[in-house]
C-alpha cells in the first residue's frame, strides 16, 4: 500500500518543530509500524537527508521504550499493544498518518519523536521500591502465603511497562495510572504494607513536583493503555493517600 | 599470560564456595565509601550487582544506553527461573540443579560454578519475594512451579510470560532505593566505548553521551560488564533492537580472553520470518512446551495442500501428524533441551515438511493440552466432561491464564487467533553461551575488569537450560560478584580517587573520538542496516545451526572482506555532537563485524558438534551431536592480537571431578 506520512521533526529541544510530510509506498501490511519507519528512514538515508528519530528497543511489546502518538493515539489505533506490535494491516491504502511524539510537560521533546521520561525514573525514586537489603538470609519464599487473588492483582498492576501512553492520552497529563500501578502492586502484597503509608504519600508528591496533571477521571489512560493497567488502581491508591494522610 | 588460571578453590564441590568466602578479605564499611565501582549494563545482572554494591557500601556509577535501565533486555524473558527449592517434593535438589545445568551444557561448562550457582538458586526465590516481585501461586497462597526443557522436574518459577519483566522491575526497584541515596550515579542514554587500563588494572571506561554527543570520562577502582550477548550479529534474532557486544569487544581489544564464541543458542520456538523488512524475530517462551505438542505433517501432500491454503492443520488427522520430537525422544518428548528442538525442527523442515509459504516452520498445537484442562474443569465444576464445546471453552481459559499474553502477542504479529489453530514456529537466535572469559571470581584476565551475566562465558557449556539465563544473570549480580569483587578491592582502600587526567584517559578518549569522526565523515553509499543484514545472512547460513569447515572457511573470508568494505564505503548521517541512532547502530555493527570473524574461526577450530555447536562432519548415525572429549574438552579463549581470525587460542582444560562425561541423551 501506498501512504502519507505527516511526521514531526523537531532538531532538538531548544529547537522549534514542525510537521513534514514524506510519501512512502510498498508497505507491507504484515510490517509492524517501525518497520515501515525503518524502511522510511533507509530512504531518506539513501537520499541524504536525516532519518526520523525515535525510541525503541525489544520490539516485543515489554520494554516500553517505543512511544509514538499516532494519528491522535498512543501507540496508534489497535488496542492492547505498543507501537512495536502494532502492524500496518490496520492501516489502509492512501491512509495518511500523523505521527507525533509523546507529548505531555513531564516529557519534553529531546529530538524528532524521541521524548525524556526520566520523570517516571524519580518517581519510582521516589517510594516505588520494599527497603530490603540483599543478604541471601530473608525468609523462605514460601513462609508467608499469599492468596492467589492478590498475587494475580499484584501482577496484573506490576506489568505496567512505564511507556507513559497514561500520560499522554490524558487531557491533564497525569500520571496516576502509571504510579497507581506500583502503589497497589506492593500494597497487595504484605511484603509491601511495611511502608505502604510512606511510599504512597512520597511517589505522589513526586509525580506532582515533576509537572504531571491532575486525575478528572476521564479513564482515556485505561483506553489506551498497552498492558490494560485498570483504573482500578487509582481508586487503591486514592484511598491509600487519604489513610496515610490522615494517619499522618 | 602464559596459562589460564581458573582460581577455583580446593575442597569438596559442596563446601568450595563456603569456604572461600570465610577465606577472603574484606573491606569495611567505612573503606567501601571511598571505593568506586563502574557497571555497564542494567539487565538483571547490571542491576542486581549496581544494587547490591550500592547496598554493601561501594559508590555505583552505572551505564545504559536505554533511556531507563528497567528497559534493559532482560525485561523480554518470558517463561521463568529455575530454583533447586524442591517445593513440588520430585525430587529436586542442588545436585541435581547443578548435574542437568552440567549436562545440559554438554559438559563444556566448569563444574564449580555451576555447581555455586545452583547452590545461590535458592537464595534468588527468597530475595525476589521479599522486595515483591509477583510469581505465579497457587491456590494455597504457596508458589508455583512449571517444567522446562532438558529436565525431569519442576523447579521453574515463573510470573505468567512476564517473568524477566518481574524480576528485572525488582532488581530496578532496588536500584531506585540506591539512586534516592546517592549511592549510585545512574548514568541514562550512555554508552561505553573504550575500557581504561591503567598500569593493568581496569581503571575507567570512556561513554558517549547519546544526547549530547559529548565523550566523557569516568573513573573506577574496578569496571563490571554486564552488557549482555552478542546474538544480534546475526542481525535478526530475539534480542532487543539496541543489544550489542561493543563494550564486551572493547574490553576484548583491551586484553580480556573471548571464550568460546561460537556457542549460540538457537531458540526452537520464535514466530517464523515473514519478509525481507523483518527487523527482529520474537520467541513464544520454551514454557509453552509444557502444554504445546510439536508436530509436521506425515505426508508431503498435506504439506502442499497446507501452503497453498487449500487445507487447515485442524484438517489433518491424529494419524497423518508427526510428533517428531515425541517420536525420537521418548524420555523428554517435547520438554527436550533447544539445541536438540532447534535441530530437530530443522531436519523436518529440510526434508520439506515445513508447514509455511517459506518451508521453515513447524507447529505447536495447544488442542490436547485445552482438552485435558477443559476436561478437569469440567469435573471440577460438576458439569458435563463430554460436551466438548464446553470443555473446550474451559480449557482454552486455562490456557489463557497461564500463556494468555504470549498468545496475544502470537495473534497481534501473524493476524491468526492460536487458541483454534496451532501455532506456527521455527528456531531463531536467542541467546550466546560464549561471551568474555573470567575465572571463579567472575573476573576477566584483565584485572579489575569483571564480567557477569549473559556477557560472561561461564555457567552454561555449549548450551543454556531454559530458566537459567534468569538465575544466572541474578546470581552473579546479586550472590556472587559482591563477594568475589570485595577481595579484589581490598588491595585499592589505599588508593584513593582515580584521577580521570591521565594519559591512558587522553589516549582512549582520542581513539574514541577518531574511530566516531571516520565514521560520520565517511560518507559513502550503503547504510549501516545494509552491512548488518549482509553479515547476518553470512553468520546465518554459515555459523546457524549447522556448520561445516567449508561454509565457516568462507565466512571468515566474506565477513573479512565485508568489514573492508564497511568502512569504505558505510554511510552514516547526522553529526557527532547530537542525538545519532544511525552513529550507534554504525559503531554497534563495526564491533559486530570482527566478533563475526572470530565466532567463525573458534566454531573451524571446534572439531567436534556439542550443544549450540553443531559440525555437519561431526554427528552420530541418527544426527545427534558428536563430541570429542578425548580432545576438546577445553574452554577456547581467544587473546585479541589485532585480525580477529589470527586471534591466539588459551585453552582452560575442563575437569570433571563430580560428574562422568557421558553421551548425553534425552532418548
Amino acid at each position: 500500500m501506498k501512504l502519507t506520512l505527516k511526521i514531526w521533526r523537531q532538531k532538538s529541544s531548544i529547537d522549534k518543530g514542525s510537521l513534514e510530510t514524506y510519501p512512502i509506498s510498498d508497505v507491507s501490511e504484515h510490517m509492524s509500524f517501525l518497520e515501515m519507519l525503518d524502511v522510511l528512514n533507509e530512504e531518506l538515508i539513501e537520499k541524504g537527508i536525516d532519518p526520523v528519530a525515535f525510541d525503541h528497543d525489544c520490539r516485543e511489546g515489554i520494554c516500553g521504550m517505543c512511544s509514538l502518538y499516532i494519528n491522535g493515539e498512543a501507540h496508534g489505533p489497535d488496542r492492547r499493544v505498543t507501537t512495536c506490535q502494532l502492524h500496518m494491516r490496520k492501516f489502509k491504502d492512501g491512509d495518511t498518518i500523523f505521527i507525533e511524539p509523546f507529548r505531555a510537560n513531564a516529557f519534553p521533546v529531546i529530538k524528532d519523536l524521541v521524548v525524556d521520561r526520566s520523570s517516571f525514573d524519580r518517581i519510582q525514586q521516589a517510594g516505588g521500591y520494599i527497603s530490603v537489603n540483599t543478604s541471601g538470609n530473608t525468609q523462605d519464599a514460601n513462609s508467608i502465603p499469599i492468596p492467589k487473588e492478590d498475587a494475580d492483582t499484584a501482577f496484573d498492576a506490576a506489568t505496567c511497562i512505564g511507556c507513559g501512553a497514561c500520560v499522554a492520552s490524558c487531557k491533564n497529563s497525569s500520571a496516576m495510572l502509571f504510579v497507581s500501578a506500583k502503589v497497589s502492586q506492593f500494597s497487595l502484597l504484605p511484603q509491601g504494607k511495611v511502608e505502604a503509608k510512606d511510599r504512597v504519600l512520597n511517589m505522589v508528591n513526586k509525580m506532582d513536583e515533576e509537572g504531571f496533571g491532575n486525575c478528572t477521571n476521564t479513564g482515556a489512560c485505561e483506553v489506551e493503555c498497552p498492558k490494560g493497567i485498570s483504573l482500578d488502581n487509582i481508586s487503591r491508591m486514592n484511598r491509600e493517600f487519604l489513610s496515610a494522610n490522615l494517619n499522618k | 599470560m602464559a596459562k589460564l588460571n581458573s582460581g577455583v578453590p580446593k575442597g569438596e564441590i559442596q563446601d568450595k564456595w563456603t569456604q572461600y568466602k570465610d577465606s577472603i578479605n574484606l573491606v569495611n564499611p567505612a573503606n567501601k565509601r571511598n571505593i568506586d565501582v563502574i557497571v555497564v549494563g542494567t539487565g538483571l545482572a547490571g542491576g542486581s550487582a549496581s544494587a547490591t554494591l550500592a547496598e554493601l557500601g561501594y559508590n555505583v556509577k552505572t551505564f545504559c544506553y536505554q533511556d531507563s535501565p528497567r528497559r534493559a533486555h532482560s525485561i523480554a524473558a518470558q517463561g521463568g527461573i529455575n530454583a533447586a527449592k524442591n517445593y513440588q517434593g520430585d525430587g529436586d535438589s542442588t545436585y541435581r540443579l547443578f548435574y542437568d545445568t552440567v549436562k545440559g551444557g554438554d559438559y563444556r561448562s566448569r563444574e564449580a560454578n555451576v555447581y555455586r550457582l545452583a547452590e545461590v538458586s535458592t537464595n534468588i526465590i527468597d530475595q525476589c519475594v521479599a522486595q515483591g516481585v509477583p510469581f505465579a501461586r497457587d491456590y494455597g497462597g504457596l508458589l508455583d512451579n512449571r517444567s522446562f526443557g532438558g529436565v525431569l522436574v519442576s523447579r521453574t518459577f515463573y510470573a505468567k510470560g512476564q517473568t524477566g519483566q518481574q524480576l528485572l522491575l525488582g532488581a530496578y526497584s532496588a536500584m531506585n532505593r540506591q539512586i534516592a541515596r546517592g549511592k549510585i550515579k545512574m548514568h541514562n542514554r550512555h554508552e561505553m566505548l573504550d575500557v581504561v587500563v591503567i598500569d593493568g588494572k581496569a581503571r575507567g571506561i570512556i561513554a558517549r553521551n547519546l544526547v549530547t554527543g559529548e565523550i566523557e570520562r569516568h573513573s573506577a577502582h574496578a569496571v563490571v560488564i554486564a552488557s549482555g550477548g552478542y546474538g544480534n550479529v546475526y542481525f535478526l534474532s530475539t534480542n532487543a533492537m539496541g543489544s550489542n557486544t561493543t563494550a564486551a569487544w572493547k574490553a576484548h581489544k583491551k586484553g580480556a580472553f573471548f571464550a568460546n564464541p561460537c556457542y549460540t543458542q538457537i531458540h526452537p520456538t520464535c514466530i517464523p520470518r515473514s519478509g525481507e523488512y523483518q527487523s527482529k524475530l520474537t520467541l513464544m517462551s520454551e514454557s509453552l512446551r509444557n502444554d504445546g505438542r510439536i508436530w509436521v505433517p506425515k505426508n508431503l501432500e498435506d504439506v502442499k495442500a497446507l501452503r497453498e491454503g487449500t487445507i487447515k492443520a485442524t484438517d489433518i488427522k491424529e494419524e497423518n501428524r508427526d510428533y517428531y520430537l515425541e517420536r525420537r525422544y521418548p524420555a523428554f518428548g517435547n520438554l527436550v533441551p533447544r539445541d536438540v528442538a532447534s535441530r530437530a525442527a530443522k531436519e523436518r523442515c529440510d526434508a520439506g515438511y515445513g508447514v509455511n509459504q517459506t518451508g521453515e516452520a513447524v507447529y505447536l498445537d495447544f488442542s490436547s493440552a485445552i482438552m485435558r484442562y477443559g476436561k478437569e474443569q469440567a469435573l471440577l465444576k460438576g458439569e458435563d466432561e463430554n460436551d466438548l464445546q464446553l470443555v473446550k471453552k474451559l480449557g482454552q481459559d486455562i490456557v489463557k491464564s497461564k500463556y494468555g499474553n504470549l498468545f496475544q502477542m502470537y495473534e497481534k504479529i501473524v493476524d491468526e487467533n492460536p487458541y483454534e489453530l496451532p501455532m506456527m514456529i521455527y528456531p531463531a537466535v536467542h541467546y550466546t553461551m560464549g561471551g568474555i572469559w573470567v575465572d571463579y571470581n567472575l573476573m576477566t584476565t584483565v584485572p579489575g575488569l569483571y564480567a557477569i551475566g549473559e556477557a560472561n562465558f561461564s555457567d552454561h557449556g555449549s548450551n543454556r537450560l531454559g530458566a537459567s539465563a534468569l538465575m544466572q544473570g541474578l546470581a552473579d549480580g546479586y550472590f556472587v560478584l559482591p563477594y568475589t569483587i570485595g577481595d579484589y578491592l581490598s588491595d585499592d582502600i589505599r588508593t584513593g580517587p582515580i584521577s580521570t587526567d591521565s594519559t591512558e584517559f587522553e589516549k582512549a578518549e582520542s581513539n574514541v573520538k577518531e574511530l566516531l569522526e571516520q565514521l560520520v565523515n565517511n560518507k559513502g553509499n550503503h547504510s549501516v542496516d545494509y552491512y548488518h543484514k549482509k553479515l547476518g545472512r553470512i553468520m546465518w547460513d554459515k555459523c546457524g545451526m549447522a556448520r561445516t569447515e567449508i561454509g565457516l572457511k568462507e565466512a571468515i573470508k566474506e565477513i573479512k572482506e565485508l568489514r573492508e568494505d564497511f568502512w569504505k564505503n558505510v554511510m552514516v548521517p547526522g553529526q557527532l555532537n547530537e542525538l545519532n541512532k544511525e552513529l550507534e547502530k554504525a559503531g554497534r555493527v563495526a564491533d559486530f563485524l570482527e566478533l563475526g570473524e572470530l565466532f567463525a574461526k573458534d566454531a573451524l577450530t571446534r572439531n567436534e558438534s556439542c550443544g549450540g555447536h553443531f559440525r555437519e562432519e561431526y554427528a552420530t548415525k541418527e544426527g545427534e551431536a558428536k563430541r570429542d572429549d578425548k580432545n576438546f574438552t577445553f574452554v577456547s579463549a581467544w587473546e585479541y592480537v589485532g585480525e580477529p581470525s589470527e586471534a591466539k587460542l588459551h585453552k582452560e582444560q575442563l575437569e570433571f571431578e563430580n560428574i562422568e562425561l557421558k553421551e548425553r541423551s534425552y532418548k
